[in-house]
This record gives structure tokens, C-alpha cells and sequence, in this order.
């Protein structure tokens, strides 16, 4: 399997390097030449169907006709007969979906004694909800929903599946997939049809957060993705003549292989600050126990989570676990707000893979400006809450 | 008990430098570890291992330079290891990787028990695990922070979950993916490391024709995924200081902040 430029035809014109997801290709003399970092992948080809300068001796793989698969399904997550938040904004993105494609929405709902859950499923925009109700599903196991969903994949051959990248969802989806043999892409930050195939192009973070990278799944069906909770938003709707459809599959004991001894559910539900996708950070500017209140009901409003420096650690305001730094936690969240932090090295060793960072500071020559996208001079005491005043009568949920 | 432990071999993205000019992911040079991860995973196979005997068997599918974290592994006491490289492995998404060790795995075949990273730092996916016990056909428990009892027939641990944990009994064999609570992975024993070093010990090489698998069911050729693009999501900073009222800073911000391309910019 190989890839080669027909140099006379080449025009330099790069594209192809743009098409290259894997830095293959890349210009010599103006002209193109290939990498050891081509993986044969084919993308170069497309990209260069005006010179037709790129020839390859790669079998074009034939894409199966998938038309029979119809629907954008939505697992619904469910725990102790409560939905996970993260299945309604998969249903309102799958609304977009299905448009987009010509299909409904459907939910898929496992467990015992769940049929409450159906009208806000129907609310949110699934048209039809799968229900199988068993006593072997009343508690998450991996083995028994999986055999459930295969049964109803193979049954009813949706075209998507989607699934909420929560403990729950990551547990089962691979599973899913390898067991109906397709593939998985790992918590999506977007989905988006291509208007050409009409495939789901899904994109998601990898690296750590430091690349993104855009795929399909061409070759196997059902198209299947998580997503991450918080991405995508809920939109209540009422679909017509909203459907039930009861599945029944005979389950056995001895084949989950697995036995629940106890679920506990701790207090603080707060996030680990690693997973937190926004932080809000304080340093000694913020005035003790009173202005670090203040900082939490700005990262409740945020949805994010309280982090700091070691100085606060050591005044015992926060528990270490909210360290930042060399000696503390590093932390890569999509926004990070410091407020009243200096910028020392061992600090900003935990925050520069951030993908924002906001800092409020009252010296215009602290050294975290140097690192900020965007920083406010002035009191902590007088911004934050002016912030919060703002987020708040802007009707932030 | 026989313990199959999954490494991987990953760039350290924990110290990404990117390009100052095109704000690019700079790829050369940057060096090459074992996942965080799947060292907690040795660790809690070593530490079986010495209570119960058996052996300790490390397995990574990756380029032939992945033998260095086989090497760190049995430094760290892994009792064999076996590297599953070939050109025709190149490319592969989950799916491929996940077919690939476990036909690896069946060949080994004396197992118990396997372990492995719950995810690694660069594909970030934490869909391997899942995919090579159900290819296995055997039962499996993810997010591990705890092991408490293990003998033939089950296996005792604990899940971390978003808001809690699980007590969870499984029938052997069973596939573990563990998190970094699980325990504190032991520093590679000097001598085990030089014995590994001088390859007295015994790490296999297998191509996709000594596991049995055609090269068009493995790698690129074989994956149901494909990545169409990459691209950096920008990292420039604009070290800008906003002017004004503290009103008018702070409604400012939150102006830039709705148009950023974050996740929480709708819900501002
Ligand atoms: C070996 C070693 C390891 C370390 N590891 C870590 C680590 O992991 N993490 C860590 O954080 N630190 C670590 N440190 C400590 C680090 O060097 C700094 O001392 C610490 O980060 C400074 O914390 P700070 O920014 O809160 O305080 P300061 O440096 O005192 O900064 C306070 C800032 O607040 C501003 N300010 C004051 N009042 C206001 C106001 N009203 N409004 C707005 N701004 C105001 C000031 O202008 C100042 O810039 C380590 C140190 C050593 C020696
Ligand atoms: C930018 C990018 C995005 C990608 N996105 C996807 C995607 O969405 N879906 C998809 O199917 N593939 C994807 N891939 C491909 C995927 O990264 C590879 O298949 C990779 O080999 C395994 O996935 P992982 O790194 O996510 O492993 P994880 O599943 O995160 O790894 C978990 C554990 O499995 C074990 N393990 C993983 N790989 C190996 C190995 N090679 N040898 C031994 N043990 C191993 C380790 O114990 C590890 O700790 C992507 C690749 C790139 C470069
Ligand atoms: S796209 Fe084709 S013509 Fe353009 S630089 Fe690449 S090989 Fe040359
Ligand atoms: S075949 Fe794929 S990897 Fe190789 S140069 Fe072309 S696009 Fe890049």
C-alpha cells in the first residue's frame, strides 16, 4: 500500500497537505513529496482531483449501502430511574440530525420500572421510545444492556447512535460497538452531517485537548459517538403521534457475569477540578473564606469548579486537592479565571495548557497577564461580583 | 494467577510545545513514555502477583521502538513481554487495536486476569478496555480504583463513579481498566531493568501473520473509523487588558467569552 506524485503534474498547490491528517505530504522544491508519516490513508487523492498529480495502488474500499438504516437513536441514561442530563441535549442535537437527514428520533430506555421517564423523553424530542423493562436491568450492568442493545440494533438497524460520555456511557458504548461491529468515536465535542454522504462527521478533542481531529465512520453502521455532557443543548419540542415500542429479550443471570454488592453515593458532587471545563482560581488577592464564597457562586454560575494557589492551601481555606502547579494539579480547562494570583512559575506550571485564561489582577505589572488571553485590571472584589450581577440578570442557566 | 497487562507507548502530551508562529502541535522530539495509566495497571498486577504467584505478562501493539516500555515493564517485575508490530498495525483506530491485542491475548491464551490503563494521553479514547473483553468474550470492570480480594473464581473491586463508587464481584476471567487512585506505581527495579536491558529477558515480537490476522482486518485497512482532519484549536493569546467601568470590562468579557468557541458559550 502506497501513495506517489506524478511530479510533472504537480502544481505545488498544497492542498493535499491540507487534506493530510497525518502530516504525510509535505512541499520539496515546490513540489510535492511524501513522508514517512504517510499511512496510505487516500485523503491526498481527493484533495488533488484537480492536477490528478497523486496515484496509489489502494483498493477503494466499496462502502456497503447502509439506505436500510434508518434513525437517530439517543440512549437514555438513566440511574435510579433519573435521567442523566446529557441524554436530553443529545436529543435535541439528534433533532438537528435527523432533519438534516431525513429521519425521526428515537430514545432507547433500559431498566425496571422506568415508564415515567417515557413523556420527557417524547418531550424532548425522541419520536419513538424502545422501553425494555426487565428485573436483570434495574441496576446498570455492562454485559446484560449491552446484549439488550444488540438485540435492538440488529432488530430495528438505526443509522446513529448516541451516546452520553458519562461513567456510564463510556462503560457500555465500546462494548456496543464492538459487539455490532462498528466503530466509536470517544466523546465528541460536535456532530454535523455531511451534505454530501450524508455521514455524521464527528469531531472531538485528543492530545490532552491539544489537536482536533474531525472523523466518520463510513465503512460499518450504525454510526456511533459519545458525547460529552454540557456540549450539546436540550430543546424541548413535541414530536407527532409520539410512539412506544416494548422490546422483550429473555435475560439470564449467569451470563452478566457480574454482581453489584453495593452503590454509594457520595455528598460533594462536584467535578474533579482536572475534568472541570471552567475554573475559577484564587491567590492571596482574594480576601480569606468570605471572597473565596465569592468565587464559588461565580463557578456555580459557570458551571465549573474552585481551584487556587498554594498560599491558600497553606492558610487552609480550600483542601489540597484544589492545588494548581508544580506540586499541585495540572490542569488543561477550556477557561481558567484568576483572580488575585500573581503568576508565580510554580502556579502557572499547572494552568498554561488552558484553553482561555481570564485574570483579574490589581497590579497591571503581574506576571499573569503575560500568559492571559483577556485580563481585567483592578479590585477582585469589585469585578467578581459585578460578573456575577451580569451572568445572572443575562439568564444564564 | 497469570496477569495480562496492556501498555502502551505515547508521546508526553503533558509537556506539548506548540509552534509560537503557526500555534501547531510541535511533534518531533517530544518524548516517549509509558501511558500514566497502564503503570498503575503494572503496579496492581505486580502486586497480585506477589501474593498469589503466577506470572506477569506485559503486551503493547505499537512501532518496534514500543519496546522500550516493555523494557520498563518487566523492570518494574513483569515476567515476559510480547510486542505485537508489524507495517500492516499502522493506522489502526479502536476497533483495529482492540482485534489486534486480543488476538495477541489468544494466543498467550493463560490468563486470568487482564489489566489496562483506563485511557491513554494521546488517543484519549478509553474505548480499548471495553473492546478487548468483549472481543475475549469475557466480563469486565472500568474506572477501578480499588482491588480488594482476588482468587480463581471472582474478583472484588471498586468503581469510581461522578458521584460515588461501586462494590463490584465479577467471574474471572475479567478484563480491569484502572485509574491513577488505584495505588502508587513502584520505580523500575535497577536490576530487573539491566536483566531486561541485556534482552536476557525474553520480549517476543509478533507480526500480524504469528497471530493469525490478515493485514486487511488490521490497522488503516481494518478500522471502521477514519480521522478526515486534524486541526489545532487555537492556543494564541492575545495577553489583551480590557478598558473601562467595571461594568463595562466585565460586559465586555462576557461578550468575548459568548463568541469564544467553548463549550459554555451558549449558556452565557
Ligand atoms: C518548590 C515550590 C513549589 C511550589 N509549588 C506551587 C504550586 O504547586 N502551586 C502554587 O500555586 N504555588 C506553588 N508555589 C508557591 C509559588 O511560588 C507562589 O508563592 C504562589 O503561587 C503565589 O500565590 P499567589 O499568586 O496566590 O500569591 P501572591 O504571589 O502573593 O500574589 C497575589 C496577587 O494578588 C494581587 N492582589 C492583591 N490584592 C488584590 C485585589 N484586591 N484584587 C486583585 N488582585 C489583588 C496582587 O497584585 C498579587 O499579584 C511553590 C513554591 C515553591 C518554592
Ligand atoms: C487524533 C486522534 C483521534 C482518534 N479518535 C479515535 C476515535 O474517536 N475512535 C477510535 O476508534 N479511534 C480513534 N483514534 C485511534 C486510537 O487512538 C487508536 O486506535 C489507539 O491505538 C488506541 O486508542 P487510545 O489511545 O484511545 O487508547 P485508550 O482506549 O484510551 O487506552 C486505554 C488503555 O488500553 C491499553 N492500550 C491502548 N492502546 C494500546 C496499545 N496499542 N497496546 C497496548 N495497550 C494499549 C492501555 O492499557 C491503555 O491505558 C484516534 C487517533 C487519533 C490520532
Ligand atoms: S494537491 Fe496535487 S497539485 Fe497540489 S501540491 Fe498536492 S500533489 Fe501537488
Ligand atoms: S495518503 Fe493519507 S497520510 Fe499519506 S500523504 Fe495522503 S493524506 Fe497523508
Amino acid at each position: 500500500m502506497t501513495i506517489w506524485i506524478i511530479e510533472e503534474k504537480c502544481d505545488g498547490c498544497r492542498r493535499c497537505i491540507k487534506a493530510c491528517p497525518y502530516e504525510g505530504i509535505k512541499i520539496k522544491d515546490g513540489i510535492a513529496s511524501v513522508t514517512e508519516r504517510c499511512t496510505s490513508c487516500g485523503a491526498c487523492i481527493e484533495a488533488c482531483k484537480k492536477q490528478n498529480a497523486i496515484e496509489s495502488d489502494i483498493e477503494p474500499r466499496k462502502i456497503p449501502d447502509f439506505s436500510d438504516r434508518q434513525g437517530v437513536w439517543v440512549f437514555a441514561d438513566q440511574t435510579d430511574g433519573k435521567l442523566a442530563r446529557v441524554c436530553l441535549e443529545l436529543l435535541g442535537k439528534a433533532q438537528d440530525l435527523a432533519k438534516d437527514m431525513g429521519h425521526k428520533v428515537s430514545a432507547v430506555l433500559l431498566g425496571k420500572d422506568v415508564s415515567h421517564l417515557i413523556q420527557t423523553l417524547h418531550d424532548h424530542g425522541a419520536q419513538n421510545v424502545y422501553l425494555v423493562e426487565d428485573d436483570l436491568l434495574k441496576n446498570f450492568r455492562t454485559i446484560a444492556y449491552t446484549n439488550v442493545i444488540e438485540d435492538l440494533v440488529l432488530t430495528y438497524k438505526p443509522n446513529i447512535l448516541l451516546m452520553g460520555a458519562t461513567a456510564l456511557g463510556r462503560d457500555l458504548a465500546p462494548r456496543v460497538s464492538r459487539r455490532v461491529g462498528t466503530g466509536l468515536t470517544a466523546d465528541c465535542t460536535q456532530l454535523a452531517i455531511d451534505p454530501d454522504e450524508k455521514l455524521m462527521f464527528q469531531t472531538r478533542p485528543a492530545f490532552g485537548g491539544n489537536v482536533m481531529a474531525t472523523i466518520a465512520c463510513k465503512y460499518a453502521s450504525p454510526q456511533m459517538a459519545t458525547v460529552r455532557p454540557g456540549v450539546m443543548e436540550a430543546a424541548p419540542c413535541k414530536p407527532e403521534n409520539p410512539t412506544l415500542i416494548r422490546h422483550k429479550i429473555s435475560l439470564k443471570e449467569q451470563d452478566i457475569r457480574t454482581k453489584i454488592l453495593e452503590r454509594v453515593t457520595q455528598k460533594k458532587p462536584g467535578t474533579d477540578i482536572i475534568d472541570a471545563n471552567v475554573i475559577v482560581a484564587g491567590g492571596r488577592g482574594v480576601n480569606g473564606e468570605q471572597g473565596f464564597a465569592m468565587l464559588k457562586e461565580l463557578a456555580d454560575i459557570l458551571g465549573g469548579e474552585l481551584a487556587c494557589t498554594r498560599l491558600i492551601i497553606e492558610q487552609g481555606i480550600l483542601p489540597h486537592d484544589a492545588q494548581v502547579g508544580q506540586t499541585g494539579k495540572t490542569i488543561r480547562p477550556e477557561i481558567y479565571i484568576a483572580c488575585g494570583i500573581s503568576g508565580a512559575v510554580q502556579h502557572t506550571a499547572g494552568m498554561t495548557g488552558s484553553r482561555y485564561i481570564i485574570a483579574i489582577n490589581n497590579d497591571p505589572l503581574a506576571p499573569i497577564f503575560k500568559l492571559a488571553n483577556w485580563g481585567i485590571v483592578g479590585d477582585v472584589h469589585e469585578i467578581v461580583p459585578e460578573f456575577i450581577k451580569q451572568l445572572s440578570c443575562g439568564g444564564a442557566s | 494467577m497469570n496477569i495480562i497487562v496492556l501498555v502502551k507507548q505515547v508521546p508526553n502530551t503533558t509537556n506539548i510545545k506548540l509552534d509560537p508562529k503557526t500555534g501547531n502541535l510541535i511533534r518531533e522530539g517530544l518524548e516517549s513514555i509509558m501511558n500514566p495509566d497502564d503503570l498503575h495497571a503494572l503496579e496492581a498486577a505486580v502486586k497480585i502477583k506477589d501474593k498469589t504467584g503466577g506470572k506477569v505478562m506485559a503486551v503493547s501493539m505499537g512501532p518496534p521502538q514500543a519496546v522500550d516500555v516493555l523494557t520498563q515493564a518487566m523492570g518494574m517485575g513483569a515476567d515476559k513481554a510480547f510486542l505485537l508490530s508489524d507495517r500492516a498495525f499502522s493506522g489502526a483506530d479502536t476497533w483495529a487495536t482492540s482485534y489486534t491485542l486480543s488476538k495477541g491475548i489468544e494466543k498467550i491464551k493463560d490468563y486470568d486476569l487482564i489489566i489496562c490503563g483506563h485511557q491513554a494521553i494521546d488517543g484519549d479514547t478509553a474505548q480499548i478496555g471495553p473492546q478487548v473483553a468483549d472481543w475475549l468474550d469475557i466480563a469486565q470492570a472500568t474506572y477501578v480504583n480499588d482491588i480488594e480480594s482476588v482468587d480463581e473464581n471472582e474478583i472484588v473491586v471498586k468503581r469510581r463513579l461522578e458521584h460515588g463508587f461501586e462494590r463490584l464481584a465479577c467471574k474471572m476471567p475479567v478484563l480491569l481498566t484502572v485509574i491513577s487512585e488505584l495505588n502508587e506505581p513502584r520505580y523500575p527495579h535497577m536490576e530487573q531493568l539491566i536483566s531486561a536491558c541485556e534482552q536476557k529477558a525474553p520480549i517476543k515480537v509478533w507480526n500480524a501473520a504469528d497471530i493469525g490476522v490478515k493485514t486487511i482486518e488490521v490497522g488503516l485497512e481494518g478500522s471502521n473509523t477514519h480521522v478526515i482532519k486534524t486541526f489545532t484549536p487555537n492556543f494564541k493569546r492575545q495577553n489583551e487588558l480590557l478598558e473601562g467601568s467595571n461594568k463595562e470590562v466585565v460586559s465586555d468579557l462576557i461578550d468575548r467569552l459568548k463568541k469564544s468557541d467553548t463549550t459554555i458559550a451558549y449558556r452565557l
